[in-house]
């Protein structure tokens, strides 16, 4: 095992971040507390419970949620593509580190950063919105696995992109709209019959449900279907991650 | 003694169908600066690439130091050492910090003193703090050695190392590599500039359309192929090359004042006397005569242009 090799593409990835602090934390952090204030605050004392649960608290972790998966995404494609872009990426292709220790690297640093940025938004909605975490270990845990899955899966964008435009295709076009359709705001149970059908082929309705659950005890699925797909989909982007690197796909020619 | 570099029989087709090597083969010896020369899109970054690990061959078996760079890519990566061509660099990170990554990525632990000493040796000391963005041209090829340096490699690729420098920090970087090559560090250069590899390589080897169409010592190569000019100014004009001389190697100049003699480096003076003597016999006057010796570049020009014509 390279330790240092992979230690070096972390700080590198990790001091990034605090290059870009405005970009990387601060801006995502406003945007959410921006929602925190409209739906939390402002409209949401106007709006009913939600399974005994008052809105404003109980959108907060489809809002985490929503952070978490944009910025795990950015974080691991950006990290990626930006070697690719500007030609550094020679140098990481040409040292004696293996494909697990460079993924273990950039995906590493890019979930560690959405785990951090998850938490500071946790703890500004609490300046906002009252809320309670039931199940501490679980929200943790839920926070990480889904970081972790979704800094792969931007890690496979990353590697496709062979523009900036690609690179942001796949966050604003299908992670949005899947996050605002898939329970952020509402109860699936909410929906008319047939919409709750089309809602359950929306793998973030999964995600959001189980990390609703950590904090009230509620879902729209059982916590296990939860898990079970968030860790489908962690596999299925290990599996495309490992046939990049086998083929060397937009890597080595 | 085992070669540093080991090539053998290899191959390298692009997936459109070009291919850019064939069938190789190549020994590099420990300790030796061996000169990669040939034109544009001949395949010397194509080799490096594959050496490095960079490109994928096709087929063929490749050693650096001993070691197989598939089955034993660690080991055999991280005795290498790559400046590529282009000047590839994270522009918002400081000097310190991108020669420190380098280091750390090759499975070296953190050495300051070590890291020190280079950007001393590269005269990159007083910009460690400064972000690689605020360099200079000149600068950043210097920060692309010292990232390759920073893991004390036994190999070192470079690639086109002082395309874009000027005169004093080539000669600078000239000397750097000589002093590489006494600390033991085996070195492969590429360059268009043939004066750089007549001025340090100890090997020559010419790549052309992905083939070895040439290696040899340096001081071989340049005895071997090496051509001499002698150039007589003529006292009065001749109109024709005269009678006496059409059996030697004899050009008439276009104005006719000058007459140009073209021999061996390796068949010494002997042809000379006789045509000097032959000169005096015919009652040609010649008023001056300087000789001119072929350089690298010459070679290089005429083996690859009789190889195209071939």
């Amino acid at each position: 095992m390279n330790f240092y090799g992979v230690k070096a593409i972390y700080y590198f990835e990790m001091s990034r971040m605090r290059r870009t602090l405005m970009q990387s934390v601060l801006s995502p952090v406003i945007s959410t507390c921006l929602y925190f204030v409209v739906f939390g605050s402002a409209i949401g004392s106007r709006m009913g419970d939600i399974d005994n649960i008052a809105y404003g608290a109980y959108i907060i972790p489809g809002l985490v949620m929503l952070s978490l998966l944009m910025q795990s995404i950015s974080n691991a494609s950006f990290g990626i593509y930006m070697p690719k872009f500007s030609g550094t990426i020679y140098e990481v292709l040409s040292a004696p580190v293996s494909y697990v220790e460079v993924v273990l690297g950039y995906v590493g640093a890019a979930a560690t950063k959405s785990v951090i940025l998850g938490l500071i938004i946790l703890v500004t909605a609490r300046l906002f919105v009252d809320y309670s975490i039931l199940h501490p270990f679980w929200m943790l845990s839920f926070l990480i696995l889904t970081a972790v899955t979704f800094s792969l899966f931007g890690f496979i964008i990353g590697i496709w992109a062979d523009g900036f435009e690609k690179l942001q295709i796949v966050p604003m076009m299908i992670v949005t709209p899947l996050t605002f359709l898939g329970g952020t705001f509402y109860s699936i149970d909410m929906l008319p019959e047939v919409w709750q059908t089309i809602s359950f082929f929306n793998p973030v309705v999964y995600l959001i449900s189980g990390f609703r659950w950590a904090f009230y005890g509620v879902s729209d699925v059982h916590i296990g279907i939860s898990v079970a797909m968030t860790l489908l989909f962690l596999t299925a982007c290990l599996a495309g991650i490992w046939w990049i690197f086998k083929t060397g796909y937009r890597l080595r020619s | 003694m085992q070669p540093d570099i080991s090539v053998k029989n290899l191959n390298k087709v692009y997936e459109g169908g070009f291919q850019a090597l064939k069938n190789i083969n190549l020994d590099i010896n420990r300790g030796e600066i061996f000169a990669l020369l040939g034109p544009n899109g001949a395949g010397k970054t194509t080799m490096i690439s594959i050496i490095c690990g960079i490109t994928n061959m096709s087929s063929g078996e490749v050693r650096a130091a001993g070691h197989d760079i598939v089955k034993e890519y660690r080991k055999a990566r991280s005795t290498i050492g790559l400046v590529p061509q282009e000047l590839n660099t994270d522009s918002f990170e400081t000097v310190w910090a991108a020669v420190s990554f380098s280091r750390g990525l090759f499975g070296k632990p953190p050495n300051p003193a070590h890291i020190e000493k280079v950007l001393k040796d590269l005269s990159l000391w007083d910009k460690r703090n400064n972000r690689i963005m605020t360099l200079s041209g000149g600068m950043k090829r210097r920060l692309m050695i010292a990232k390759a340096l920073s893991h004390e490699p036994r190999i070192l690729f470079l690639d086109e190392p002082t395309a874009g420098v000027d005169v004093e920090l080539r000669r600078d970087m000239w000397e750097m590599v000589r002093k590489l090559r006494e600390d033991g560090v085996t070195i492969i250069l590429t360059t268009h500039y043939i004066e750089e590899a007549e001025e340090m390589a100890d090997r020559i080897g010419v790549i052309r359309q992905g083939e070895i169409i040439l290696v040899e010592e340096k001081s071989r190569l340049m005895s071997k192929l090496g051509k001499k000019e002698l150039r007589l100014q003529l006292q009065s004009k001749l109109d024709e090359i005269p009678e006496e001389l059409s059996q030697e190697p004899v050009e008439l100049s276009e104005d006719g004042y000058e007459l140009i003699y073209t021999f061996d480096s390796q068949q010494e003076q002997a042809g000379v006397a006789r045509l000097l003597r032959t000169l005096g016999d015919i009652g040609v006057d010649y008023r001056d005569l300087r000789t001119r010796e072929s350089s690298l570049e010459d070679i290089f020009v005429g083996l690859v242009h009789e190889q195209a014509k071939g």
